[in-house]
């Protein structure tokens, strides 16, 4: 194991640890600006996890060892995205792992067993957010695959490395039509994935609308801290995925401490810069109804198969 | 006599002595002897299907044993696999088979003579059909395993009248399905010197493409109904579940393959391959099964009858390599035909670990509970922790998640599929970007199904009394249950020791060289760029859940937990009726699927006399019929019922009028002579 991709590794879980929070942080601090608020700042988020830390733990009755694991289970997976993924460097000793399919699963594995634990607790909430999550989690998938299909068919390849190399090594890939369209159809998975407006909004406790929150809504003290904590990893991860496979310039290839340095400065700053869009687009939507979410996915998935479309009559 | 020869006779000995002990022994001890000696001889049968993988054929012919075609017996690497796939299944069901039996408090004795003759009978056919080697023996065993499973389909028939018509379906659908094939080969067998399927594949390659079209279409429609191909299926949801759960676990997981194993025989061992469009329709037939099957499965609520659409769906999956391997090796890329079968074949083996395990703890909930409908069930953690860890194993192996068993497949037969893209021409341009889409939206749906299945019907509170009260089922049910899901984190963890052989085996099919290279822990894909390691994602997930409470452990309160009531609005407690059922749950697929599906509703408002603003009761029905049934099977049964009822005015008991039949056609008959000769 090469000391350059064991430290890429170390420093890819702690950016996404430690920074993740901060994200949210910054995308309420920007909605509260836009709004005419004051906002907490951008160090709220880890204030709350702080404080929900030091509260007593509650077991709610009639519960188990699943909805106990869920949300250790959940910050494992987007742990072990977080090692996998290209976000620092290429070289991530656990590259030839896991590949896109690979990442994706987990992180439905992360959702899955959250959902489980919803119909654990036996609540009305907790089923509604489960049936709805899972249904989201259902329509979503073909639209990923076929984006993730767009992707790899110029480089051959669905392993992130070697999308990323790929993007590295050809500049214009970037701005082809069939990278332009897949990011698009990603881009939608992603607020959808992530569970952002207009799909769900993460800031509700309205019970006709709540998703992910339904689910949620028994967790408490340090349990519902691992599951906020999750959750923000997971934007990251997503949006650091993102920016990655469409746009990789800074990812360290060699293991100098400078290129490592910027490395990450870019990856932090490529995805402020998502989050910052998320949060200002965030401003102007209203959440959508259940019913209607089918439709947007419906035609992300259409940009996804133009996207495959494209690259096989323009190569 | 070689290893392979040997096990083989030892597993058809073992399996008709237990046949007789079924017929002879007394009660008490028929059930655990016919148990012990299935899987004796599924054991035999694992050996001589791995030994015939690993190259040793063995081949037979008693000319003697059935007048006109005699008996040939032929075993290679194709069907050593799937030898060795009926005889694993068998080991675990034959286990399990010893306890379930019995009945249990709420279930059904199916431990009568005739039902315990006839299931080692049934194993032994159906390791009998992927060694057959002649078209004579190859129908005949083919045809035992029809009727036998029939008479284990209808072995409840007493107690349940849904039993009764599943098994008329059955036999119908089953007997048709033979027809198809029977007509098939005996085109194919015209062309050819004998019946031996050494002279078919001479033959094979001199046939005009009209006749092994109609000999690949005609055997596609039979082996394809035996695999639940949609819209062929319509048995297979009435049937499977309707069986006893240990006949439903060797149906599901063990004879549905040897539909596949007849697609992929006829087509790319005795034809050699074909044209596009072959493997075409066997790609879209595969993308509408599964598309289709998973869809009824996350909608319905019995938990066998989802099972069972769970089948419909796996197989339209390993269909859909077939095609795809099918559609490379036509435009000849050999390696890539090669990855899709070893996808295929990989997916077969995963779907029988799987199927097995969740048919086996669906019976074990059946066995406890006698209740099938997931909206009656829940809270089985509680009583039945075993079988609950059992249906979770099996239900996360069987939704393509991490670390999951059919997560390595689906996973393969995705590389499969894009690296296809640019392989075979622009027909693979449309088709693959759909084929992905349709692997990808089950994948979805089968997540959805299995949260369903799992979250419903083990977690949660009791909905029914009999939930309630639920224990525990017998050791040797556990003990089926555990080989069962050793098999899947076995396929899970470490695919690596059953890939090589699996790719050799589809190398062999296709004419090609081994599809994928395993190191030490991770699968690699050989001539287009891939990478997976199964245990290495474990081993992440586990580093990480570490990580992760030893966090919380540092950073959280010391304080001990305290347990607290459930949020109830204030209102509480909350009581199971207020709980998501499974109905409930799978509503907004339903609805938003409801083009396809057209589920019926009907919501009965019932109000008070004094005012109609009052609501007394409201009562709701929903009923999701399958539509492929309702339009393509209805109308046909409907004109069928006609055509009896006009026939039935011929016969109105009169015998003037019968001894006027037969007076004109007699008549009739020496007209036709004189103007003919």
């Amino acid at each position: 194991m090469s000391l350059f991709g064991t430290v890429g590794i170390i420093l890819q879980l702690l950016i996404v640890v430690a920074l993740s929070p901060l994200l949210i942080g910054l995308m309420r601090q920007i909605r509260a600006l836009m709004e005419g608020r004051a906002g907490p700042g951008i160090g709220q988020p880890w204030r709350d996890l702080r404080k929900l830390m030091r509260k007593q733990p509650i077991t709610p009755r009639g519960t188990t060892e699943v909805f106990r694991f869920a949300p250790p289970l959940l910050v494992a997976t987007c742990l072990a995205v977080a090692a996998a993924a290209p976000f620092v460097t290429t070289a991530s000793e656990l590259d030839p792992v896991a590949d896109l399919f690979a990442v994706v699963a987990l992180l439905t594995l992360g959702t899955v067993a959250l959902a489980l634990a919803g119909l654990d607790t036996g609540t009305a909430f907790g089923g509604m957010g489960a049936s709805r999550e899972t249904t989201i989690i259902a329509l979503v998938e073909p639209t990923l695959l076929v984006a993730i299909f767009a992707l790899s068919v110029p480089v051959g390849s669905t392993n992130l490395g070697a999308i990323v190399t790929s993007s590295l090594d050809d500049p214009g890939q970037v701005f082809s039509p069939v990278s332009l369209l897949a990011a698009v159809a990603l881009i939608v998975v992603i607020i959808a994935e992530t569970g952002r407006l207009p799909v769900d909004n993460p800031s509700t406790h309205l019970e006709l609308t709540m998703v992910h929150e339904a689910m949620v809504l028994e967790y408490s003290g340090p349990d519902l801290a691992m599951v906020e904590l999750a959750s923000s990893m997971r934007l990251t991860v997503f949006l650091g995925l993102l920016a990655n496979l469409f746009v990789p310039w800074g990812i360290a290839t060699t293991g100098a401490p400078l290129v490592i340095a910027a490395a990450v400065l870019a990856f932090v700053a490529k995805v402020a810069l998502l989050g910052a869009c998320l949060a200002v687009g965030e401003v102007f939507l209203a959440k959508l109804r259940l019913f209607r979410v089918p439709e947007l996915l419906a035609g992300s998935f259409v940009l996804g198969l133009l996207a495959v479309a494209a690259s096989f009559f323009l190569a | 006599m070689n290893p392979v020869s040997g096990a083989l006779l030892g597993a058809v000995i073992v399996g008709a002595l237990s046949a007789v002990a079924g017929l002879l022994l007394p009660r008490p001890a028929r059930s655990a002897v016919v148990g012990v000696g299935i899987a004796a001889s599924g054991v035999a049968a694992v050996v001589a299907g791995v030994a015939a993988m690993a190259g040793q054929g063995a081949s037979l012919a008693l000319p003697d044993l059935l007048p006109l075609s005699g008996v040939v017996i032929g075993v290679d690497a194709l069907g050593g696999l799937f030898l060795a796939v009926t005889g694993g299944v068998a080991v675990a069901t034959g286990i399990y088979g010893m306890g379930y039996c019995t009945g249990g408090r709420h279930g059904h004795r199916t431990d009568g003579r005739l039902v315990q003759a006839t299931l080692p009978l049934f194993v032994l056919a159906m390791m009998l059909v992927p060694v057959a080697a002649s078209v004579g023996t190859f129908l005949l065993c083919w045809e035992l395993m029809a009727l036998t499973s029939l008479l284990l389909v209808i072995a409840e028939h007493r107690r349940r009248p849904a039993v009764a018509s599943a098994g008329r379906w059955y036999a119908v659908m089953t007997q048709l399905g033979l027809v198809a094939i029977l007509i098939g080969l005996l085109v194919f067998v015209s062309n050819a010197a004998d019946g031996t399927f050494a002279a078919l594949r001479v033959a094979g390659h001199h046939l005009s493409p009209t006749v092994a079209g109609l000999v690949f279409v005609t055997t596609l429609i039979g082996f394809g109904s035996k695999a639940g191909m949609v819209p062929l299926h319509a048995w297979l949801p009435r049937a499977h579940p309707e069986a006893p759960s240990n006949v439903s676990a060797l149906m599901s997981a063990a004879m549905v393959n040897l539909g596949v194993y007849g697609i992929v025989r006829v087509g790319f061992d005795l034809l050699g391959g074909g044209p596009n469009w072959w493997w075409l329709l066997v790609l879209s037939l595969g993308a509408l099964s599964a598309v289709y099957g998973i869809l009824q499965a996350a909608i319905g609520t019995d938990l066998k009858r989802l099972l069972g659409y769970s089948t419909s769906e796996n197989m339209g999956l390993v269909l859909i390599g077939v095609g795809a391997a099918g559609l490379f090796a036509s435009s000849g890329d050999g390696t890539l035909a090669g990855l899709a079968m070893a996808a295929a074949m990989l997916h077969i083996v995963n779907h029988a670990a799987f199927k097995t395990l969740l048919f086996q703890s669906a019976g074990s909930v059946v066995y406890a509970t006698g209740r099938r409908d997931l909206d009656d069930l829940g809270g089985l953690r509680v009583g039945m922790p075993r079988t609950t860890a059992a249906f979770g194993l099996g239900a996360l192996a069987a939704s393509a998640l991490p670390p999951g068993a059919a997560f390595v497949s689906e996973w393969l037969l995705l590389q499969a599929l894009i690296h296809g893209l640019p392989a075979a021409g622009i027909s693979a341009a449309i088709v693959m970007p759909l084929a992905v889409a349709a692997v990808a939206l089950t994948a979805g749906l089968a997540v959805a199904t299995f949260v369903k299945a799992y979250g419903v019907g083990f977690l949660a509170r009791p909905r029914s009394p009999e939930a309630r009260s639920a224990v525990e089922s017998p050791p040797s049910m556990i003990a089926g249950m555990a080989v069962a899901g050793a098999a899947c984190i076995a396929l899970a963890l470490l695919p690596i020791l059953v890939l090589p052989a699996i790719g050799a085996v589809a190398g062999g099919v296709v004419d090609s060289g081994d599809p994928v290279a395993v190191t030490a822990m991770t699968i690699r894909l050989v001539d287009v760029a891939g990478s997976l390691s199964p245990l290495m994602l474990a081993i992440a997930l586990v580093v990480g859940l570490a990580a992760t409470l030893a966090g919380a452990r540092v950073f959280a309160t010391r304080r001990a937990a305290r347990a607290a009531r459930l949020w109830d609005c204030g209102a509480g407690p909350l009581s199971a009726r207020m709980e998501y059922t499974a109905t409930s749950f799978a509503e907004p697929l339903q609805r938003v699927f409801d083009d396809v599906v057209q589920a019926e509703q009907d919501v009965d408002v019932t109000h008070h006399q004094e005012s109609s603003y009052l609501v007394k009761a409201v009562e709701y029905r929903r009923r999701v019929p399958d539509r492929i049934e309702r339009r393509l099977y209805d109308p046909v049964l409907a004109a069928m019922a006609g055509w009896g009822r006009a026939g039935r005015r011929l016969a109105p008991g009169s015998v003037h009028r019968y001894l006027g039949y037969g007076f004109y056609s007699v008549c009739a008959l020496l007209i036709l002579l004189v103007v003919t000769r």
